[in-house]
């Protein structure tokens, strides 16, 4: 297992490149869902803007 | 077979189809990277040449196609846009830039780290590595663009005019080791040679290109459903949403 992760001494190497992609990708999934739920949040307001105010009859 | 494919370029009905193709695409991709990551770092023999240092090949090729076909595809759907003035396709062009800055970036800091040990270099400016740099540049400057501009179909016409500007890049990213003599080498699978390593690595290399291709559709699906909601919010449509109306 240890011969494994060192690669024959090029381990820093493999394991830099193949580390960083992975967490590009998580960074990416995260981006995506924070986004929707700013998104998703954003779109709720708006429709409730939207309908009917049930105390604006009272003014 | 009467599938009327235009009804997919409205954005109220491409919502719920692209909500149902991401987890396919997700899965398939978490599948392929699995395997692909298995032949590629456990199954492949060593190289004769390069020992061990060339199992980057199987993230650094993949990312590097990615990163040219995204690009390719970007500017498509911006062509569409711009001719047919389609709102769905200049969302799927604002779609794709994210995840192609991302596959850029993955082809050159794995390029950087296969260089190191291969070259004695993280970098030179050889024409392959600059190229591809700028291919970067162009999808930051995209998505830079549509940042500034505060119309979204301003902005769409504005980054279909840069992003098919920048479609020249791509031949010159791809002949690049032809044309100039590089440091980076040449073509190792192309459509017109028999590929020039054993078929254990190749298949490798496929399964993780199968793999990045499913992903970046999942990533691209899933930013384009954000990008509709964001944009048709004022729709009556969005309002009726399932994920809109749970807590309105």
């Amino acid at each position: 297992m240890t011969s494994f992760f060192a690669m024959n001494g090029y381990g820093f190497y493999i394991w830099s490149a193949y580390g960083i992609a992975v967490l590009a990708i998580v960074v990416e999934i995260l981006l995506i869902r924070s986004h929707r739920k700013a998104v998703l949040a954003q779109a709720r307001s708006t429709a409730s803007d939207a309908a009917p105010d049930p105390l604006a009859a009272t003014e | 077979m009467a599938i009327n494919w235009f009804r997919f370029s409205s954005p109220a009905a491409f919502y719920p189809l692209a909500g149902k193709l991401v987890p396919w695409f997700a899965g398939a991709a978490a599948v392929l990277t699995a395997i692909g990551l298995y032949i590629g770092l456990v199954v492949a023999p060593t190289d004769f040449q390069q020992g061990e240092a060339y199992r980057i090949i199987f993230l650094h090729v993949p990312a590097a196609w990615m990163s040219m076909f995204l690009y390719v595809v970007m500017a498509g759907w911006s062509a569409v846009a711009l001719g047919y003035n389609t709102r769905l396709s200049a969302m799927m062009a604002q779609a794709i830039a994210p995840s192609g800055a991302l596959m850029t970036l993955i082809a050159l800091t794995s390029g950087a780290f296969w260089g190191r040990p291969t070259w004695g270099t993280y970098w030179a400016w050889d024409a392959r590595m600059t190229s591809e740099l700028i291919l970067l540049f162009l999808y930051l400057g995209v998505i830079a663009l549509r940042n500034a501009i505060d119309d979204p179909r301003r902005a769409d016409r504005a980054c279909g005019v840069l992003a098919l500007t920048g479609v020249v890049n791509i031949p010159i990213i791809y002949f690049s080791v032809q044309w100039w003599n590089t440091l980076h080498q040449g073509a190792t699978v192309s459509l017109t040679k028999a590929p020039a390593m054993a078929s254990i690595m190749l298949t490798g290399m496929l399964i993780m290109s199968f793999a990045a291709w499913f992903y970046a559709i999942a990533a691209c699906l899933a930013r384009l459903r954000t990008i509709i909601v964001e944009r048709e919010r004022g729709a009556a449509w969005i309002a009726q949403l399932p994920e809109v109306k749970a807590i309105a």
